[in-house]
């Protein structure tokens, strides 16, 4: 059991060793040393990271400084300071950072509760196994879950008036705005940050419990000077992580808003879509103004989980 | 510790099952109320009976496979050989497979569509088979992370060094070790990396729907714009697609062979 989730957490942690570069002698000291069968084994691999990685990317920040005859220009940087679209990056860092927040805070909590709450061991197991398949259960079908649940006719909805004479609409909840955007994110973050912090739980050993104790802590007390300082590199790492997963996604945010909630990818897919030929840089500044800030967040991931890597051993 | 423990990690174990179960059973109950006055699954048979349904589930599903494959093909031999003879390219790799969740799937495919557009070198978006593999392409980054742990952790349980000698000695040559020595080795970690990859692509929509594909997602979210009851059906319908690929990665992890290193 512990096996096969530990590949899907494996699979969806990323690794610690990612920008450590220990190898002297210039950028292609890597390769010295390598048989040409070695090269053909790995070239496919290079080739397509190039192809369909790199220089999309690259063609698109590059982009971002050109006009639509090619010249170097910083009119689309400037563009991005219109108040549309800079108030979709800020709702889109408010979304990504308020789902990311709820998540990491009540994953953490669940992670504590099923691990070291001394529940059923099947309870830990399942909740472990669930969470592999809601931090799949994203886009589209996510997006008609909730509707199906709170939306103006959804289940919860209509429960609650008819049974409690209370209209969750008219208290001022709406699920296609701020908040219920954030509650749906919520649905693939909590299960994500659980996946993510899962190990680092495990690796709080029993011993630094039972020394606190023995010192006479109290439990609030080792939260507060052991098991809380632990996990915190862990815990701002997941936190950065889940920011810049929010921070992408669309199709969620698209089937539940339609464009009434205009996220700066909702904005840049209509760019695609509609406008692009009217003002082909402007796109690419948008596309730069997401990668720059998906990359902060997972720069500060990679640095944290580096330092967080050393109680974990 | 203390009772007072237990009993809150059962509320807060209370409340996840609130949260997470609540929009489930919401979506079956809704996607069973198409009829004013009793459950049916009227809205599931509508959404098979329709033919896109069909259509758009096996084209995604062809996708994956085929993204499947190749991205099976790009990361096995790359994995193997970072293992076997170039540790040092490690870092690079393992940098490059997590640039899909830096780069944001829309931006991926939006420069793929300025990239490989009908004027440039490379006109991908030119003809609908064009496109298509411009899809499972794009399909094969956004897997690369998975895909390429998953193989990784293959690789680490079983002791490539020495299968690899061992072949050698009995004369296999490159090909033959990875097709027959370390794949057979490999192939569960690989197909729960395929799974995962299935699980990712099949309600993909983004991609498909910039690159006009006729794709699982695109049908789904025009379900959801033009009809009520049959895109709870799709959820639930989707949700059971998800959980199969994980429960057979679940599955999977059983069977993996391992040959430790002593």
């Amino acid at each position: 059991m512990s096996n096969n989730v530990d590949t899907i957490i494996e699979t969806i942690a990323a690794p610690a060793s990612a920008g450590v570069a220990p190898v002297r002698g210039g950028p292609f000291a890597r390769f010295a040393g390598l048989r040409w069968g070695d090269y053909l084994g790995i070239a496919p691999f290079f080739l397509f990271a190039i192809l369909f990685l790199i220089v999309p990317t690259l063609f698109l920040m590059v982009g971002a400084f050109q006009d639509s005859a090619g010249n170097f220009t910083l009119q689309n940087i400037v563009s991005l300071g219109t108040p549309e679209i800079f108030s979709s990056f800020w709702i889109s860092i408010r979304v990504s950072a308020a789902s990311a927040a709820m998540g990491a805070a009540f994953g953490l909590i669940l992670a504590l509760a099923v691990i070291r709450g001394r529940l059923p061991e099947a309870i830990r197991s399942t909740v472990l196994t669930f969470s592999g398949v809601a931090s799949n259960f994203a886009g589209i079908p996510l997006a008609f879950a909730f509707i199906a649940t709170l939306g103006r006719l959804g289940i919860i909805t209509l429960g609650l008036r008819y049974a409690a004479h209370f209209d969750i609409y008219r208290a001022g909840f709406n699920l296609f705005s701020f908040w219920g955007l954030t509650l749906t994110y919520c649905y693939f973050q909590i299960p994500l940050m659980v996946l993510i912090i899962a190990p680092a739980i495990d690796g709080l050993k029993q011993e630094w419990g039972e020394a606190a104790a023995t010192l006479g802590a109290s439990t609030p007390q080792f939260w507060r000077y052991v098991g809380l300082p632990v996990l915190w590199p862990n815990l701002l790492g997941t936190l950065s992580l889940l920011f810049a997963n929010a921070f992408g996604a669309i199709a969620t945010a698209y089937a539940l808003t339609g464009s009434t909630l205009n996220i700066v990818p909702i904005v840049l897919y209509a760019q695609i879509r509609g406008d692009v030929l009217n003002n082909p840089g402007l796109g690419a500044a948008l596309a730069l103004g997401m990668v720059v800030i998906t990359a902060l967040a997972n720069v500060i991931y990679l640095v944290v989980r580096t330092r967080a890597e050393r109680w974990l051993k | 510790m203390k009772r007072s423990t237990k009993f809150w990690a059962w509320v807060v174990f209370a409340l996840g099952v609130l949260y997470f179960l609540l929009p489930l059973i919401a979506t079956i109950q809704f996607s069973l109320s198409i009829r004013r006055d009793r459950l049916t699954f009227d809205a599931y048979s509508n959404v098979f009976l329709q033919p896109e349904f069909q259509q758009t589930l096996t084209y995604s599903l062809l996708v994956g496979v085929a993204a499947i494959i190749i991205g099976l093909l790009i990361v096995v031999p790359a994995a193997y050989f970072v293992r076997l003879r170039a540790p040092q390219l490690r870092p690079i790799i393992e940098f490059v497979t997590l640039l899909p969740l830096i780069v944001p799937p829309i931006i991926l495919v939006f420069g793929y569509i300025r990239l490989y557009s009908s004027s440039s070198i490379l006109p991908l978006t030119n003809s609908s088979l064009g496109t298509n593999i411009l899809l499972t392409l794009g399909y094969v980054a956004l897997a690369m992370p998975y895909m390429y742990r998953a193989v990784d952790t293959g690789l680490r349980t079983i002791d490539v060094q020495t299968l690899t000698e061992a072949a050698n000695i009995l004369g296999a040559n490159t090909v033959t070790i990875i097709v027959r020595v370390i794949f057979p080795n490999i192939i569960v970690a690989a197909l729960s990396g395929a799974f995962l990859t299935l699980a990712i692509v099949v309600g993909e929509f983004t991609m498909a729907s910039l690159l006009n594909r006729p794709a699982f997602g695109v049908y789904m979210q025009n379900v959801g714009a033009n009809r009520a009851y049959e895109p709870a059906a799709l959820a639930v319908i989707s949700f059971i697609i998800t959980w199969a690929a994980m429960g057979m990665i679940q599955l999977l992890a059983r069977f993996a062979p391992k040959t430790q290193r002593t």
